[in-house]
């Protein structure tokens, strides 16, 4: 009979600091409005600071773009619409994109650091999640260029003309390309707008896009607060509007468009069921339990914020994820080896904190990870609640942070129905060994992405978007082409 | 107390998702190492290295070749640990043990009809018994893969349980030959029946067969080892065999079992590399900390 063993001393074997260099990276100390190919300086006189969240430093001034600027920017979109750019044959259409794309991918790693010093997200993700995701969608759609009507059968494809696009802080470039990639295939022009917190790497692709040649007045970048997204939305010669970020903003967004001609999509808020059967693979399903809510500290539109595990095999997938959260790495975005970067802006983290102290006096049962955070900047510990249901305000509202709520279930009829019943839609992760079970699932999931057996996985062939509350339209494969299409 | 098999081991099986697996490894692999972590790691690599010669063409001389070469791993470097042990087939533990006398370099024997454990349990038991009288401090005994892929895994249980006692004192580290084996769910299952059967280590290959040690297979078998220290408190030693030559992969190696099982697992009491030219590779890159400098392969002995 074996004896428990004694414990031999462990051997103290931590990770050096590893952080990836800074020094290659160019940034200006004031950033102008990108229009016409040119950069200019804003009418409103007005510059904002854009901090690194994990030091609170400032990495540059930002103009500030009033209603006189998008004006000056729609104008110049319509100008290069009709002179140029819908005179174009998508073939040549498709040259220009397939340039920024290759022109991106040469300049991936200062796109990398500048996106994790700007926004607070790990580098091992900017660098192999962000950028050449980023860089695939300009690929994937410039070969779309010379081939519409082969995405729209039956159908004469026109372009709209002129699209505003406004992208939230949570994947700065990510979105950017989302958003400009499928606009300029199809043969429109663009106004886009970027997250006051995170400006830099749509500015940074401002510059490749001069670089590049493209037409002047083709793309053009405002920055600033809200108030340049409402003069967006608002501006009459727009005919479309994309929009990503808060259900709350799309709402606003969606009232402002009624009545007029406007084409628009949204991409809204979630809380997105994650379900773990009891014939799951444990160990992978806790792996992507972990990669479902702490990926990007939790600021993702289709995070898995709603952990259900079947109550059969609850005591042991809530241990594993403990003790696997005990070996993520909170800290410093910029070293190779974090796993939890900084929450992007001191406004999200009070939020986050809200919601943490709302779980705790709701009575729900708190745990957070044993990691030190840094004493400056915007970090929050990984952090689950587990003793919760529908009922609960932290299971019922996005939190958009690396917080984690988790119930039971018994059987499939319950999980089915408590996994619909959120106002939301956007997406949903299934963890079985039966392949049966998972298409049963899928068609019941009110959900618009539904994971089997993985979670947060992303491709431009693949159509992303919500159903109700979390927005309507679809981007990303031949879906996202029709949203810009007559 | 002898050990009976359980069917439950089977029947409760530990469901293994590949792709998921994959995944996990990929992101052992993206943690970086460097400077202090880097020396310290080494040092490790080296200390767990079990500095292996199994070959129809081994004779005296090489094992005893090897044996110096355990102990003195490049001496114009002062302060470098010995290998952990140097792994043999029976024939040759005696000249081993004659060659190390009391270093702390262990001996390991390989057992049980090495590698294709195709032989009757007699012949199985006497090879066992005789490496220890030899010697051997560890036992490194295959399983019998085809009763495995039959489904009798009583028998492959029972097996291991009987060469354990056979073992006497010796450690015995159990070879499932998971590129035999073929998936993962079975690389768990055999990992299972081996833990409960009283295997002190459990091991991934001979080195005969290919795939060896993928970090995968590692992985799958150090979960093995992570569920059974939580349920009963004993832990048990992994020892990936067979394809690790690259000081590299070895680190990433250290980084999964930091990850997974703790800094304790972080000895060579626990863990080991089953490897023959995996030392050369770490010394050099060891070489480089010092000197900053990559030297030619032929500054370092080959034995």
């Amino acid at each position: 009979m074996a004896k428990k063993n004694t414990p031999t001393p462990s051997t103290e074997w931590n990770y050096a600091a590893s952080p990836e260099s800074t020094s290659h990276i160019r940034l200006e100390k004031k950033y102008q409005l990108f229009i016409n190919n040119e950069w200019v300086t804003p009418s409103s006189k007005k510059y904002f600071p854009t901090i690194n969240p994990a030091t609170e430093d400032v990495l540059a001034e930002i103009a500030w773009a009033n209603d006189a600027d998008v004006d000056k920017a729609v104008k110049a979109a319509r100008k290069a619409y009709t002179d140029v750019w819908s005179k174009m044959s998508g073939a040549e259409r498709g040259k220009y994109i397939y340039r920024i794309a290759r022109m991106m991918q040469e300049r991936a790693r200062e796109f990398a650091v500048i996106e994790s010093l700007d926004s607070g997200k790990p580098i091992r993700e900017s660098r192999d999640v962000d950028v050449p995701l980023a860089c695939n969608h300009f690929f994937y759609y410039a070969g779309w260029a010379d081939k519409l009507e082969y995405a729209v059968p039956h159908k004469k494809p026109e372009a709209l003309g002129v699209a505003g696009q406004i992208i939230p802080w949570n994947f700065p470039l990510l979105m950017a390309a989302w958003k400009i990639a499928p606009a300029l295939a199809a043969g429109n022009t663009v106004v886009l707008k970027p997250a006051e917190t995170t400006s830099l790497t749509a500015l940074k692709l401002a510059e490749i896009i001069k670089d590049s040649g493209l037409p002047a007045g083709v793309v053009n970048i405002v920055t600033g607060y809200g108030d340049t997204g409402a003069a967006i939305v608002n501006h009459p010669d727009i005919d479309k509007i994309a929009f990503t970020g808060s259900t709350n903003v799309g709402k606003i967004i969606q009232r402002a468009v009624a009545g007029t001609h406007k084409k628009t999509t949204l991409e809204l808020g979630g809380k997105s069921a994650n379900i773990i059967f009891d014939d799951a693979p444990i160990d992978q399903a806790v792996e992507g339990i972990i990669n479902g809510i702490f990926f990007n500290q939790g600021h993702v539109c289709c995070a898995g914020s709603r952990l259900f595990v079947q109550e059969n095999i609850a005591d042991l997938v809530i241990r594993k994820l403990k003790t696997r959260m005990e070996s993520l790495y909170v800290g410093d975005p910029l070293d190779k080896n974090t796993d939890i970067g900084a929450i992007n802006s001191k406004e999200q983290l009070d939020t986050i904190n809200k919601y943490i102290k709302i779980g705790k006096a709701e009575g729900a049962e708190i745990y957070q990870s044993d990691c030190s955070i840094p004493s400056k900047g915007f970090f929050c510990k990984p952090t689950l609640f587990t003793g919760v249901s529908q009922s609960h305000v932290i299971t019922q509202e996005e939190i958009f942070g690396p917080v984690l709520t988790i119930q039971t279930f018994r059987t499939i009829d319950e999980v089915i129905q408590k996994a619909n019943n959120t106002p939301y839609g956007l997406a949903a992760g299934v963890w079985t060994d039966k392949g049966s079970r998972i298409f049963n699932l899928t068609t019941k999931l009110r959900a618009g992405v539904v994971w089997a057996n993985t979670y947060n996985k992303f491709d431009p062939v693949s159509p992303f978007g919500g159903y109700k509350e979390s927005g309507f339209g679809r981007e990303g494969g031949v879906h996202g082409l029709s949203a810009y299409l007559k | 107390m002898k050990k009976t098999y359980n069917p439950s081991l089977v029947l409760s099986n530990t469901r293994v998702d590949k792709v998921g697996v994959e995944e996990r490894v990929a992101r052992f692999q993206t943690r970086s190492i460097k400077n202090e972590a880097k020396r310290q790691g080494l040092h490790m690599v080296l200390n767990m290295i079990d500095l292996t010669t199994l070959e129809g063409k081994d004779t005296p001389g090489k094992v005893q070749q090897m044996c110096y070469k355990a102990q003195h791993l490049h001496d114009s470097l002062p302060g470098l640990p010995t290998v952990a042990a140097v792994c043999v087939y029976p024939s040759m533990v005696a000249v081993a043990r004659k060659a190390l006398g009391n270093s702390t370099v262990k001996i390991a024997s390989v057992s049980t009809a090495f590698p294709s454990g195709q032989s009757t349990h007699e012949i199985k038991l006497a090879d066992t018994k005789f490496a220890v009288d030899q010697g051997a401090d560890e036992i490194d005994m295959v399983i019998s893969r085809g009763k495995f892929l039959e489904g009798e895994y009583s028998f492959v249980f029972d097996e291991i349980a009987a060469i354990k006692e056979a073992c006497g004192k010796a450690r015995l580290k159990v070879i499932l030959e998971t590129g035999e084996l073929c998936t993962l769910d079975h690389v768990r299952m055999a990992s299972d029946i081996a833990i409960h059967a009283g295997a002190d280590f459990i091991k991934t290959s001979t080195g005969k067969i290919q795939p060896a040690a993928t970090m995968q297979v590692t992985y799958t078998m150090l979960m093995a080892i992570k569920d059974y220290y939580d349920q009963t408190g004993i832990m048990i030693g992994m020892k990936p065999a067979g394809g690790i030559s690259t000081a590299k992969l070895a680190l990433h190696n250290l980084v999964m079992v930091k990850e997974v099982l703790g800094n304790q697992w972080l000895t060579n009491e626990w863990f080991r590399f089953g490897a023959s030219s995996l030392a050369n590779d770490v010394l050099m890159q060891l070489m480089k900390t010092e000197s900053g400098l990559y030297q030619s392969p032929d500054y370092f002995s080959i034995d």
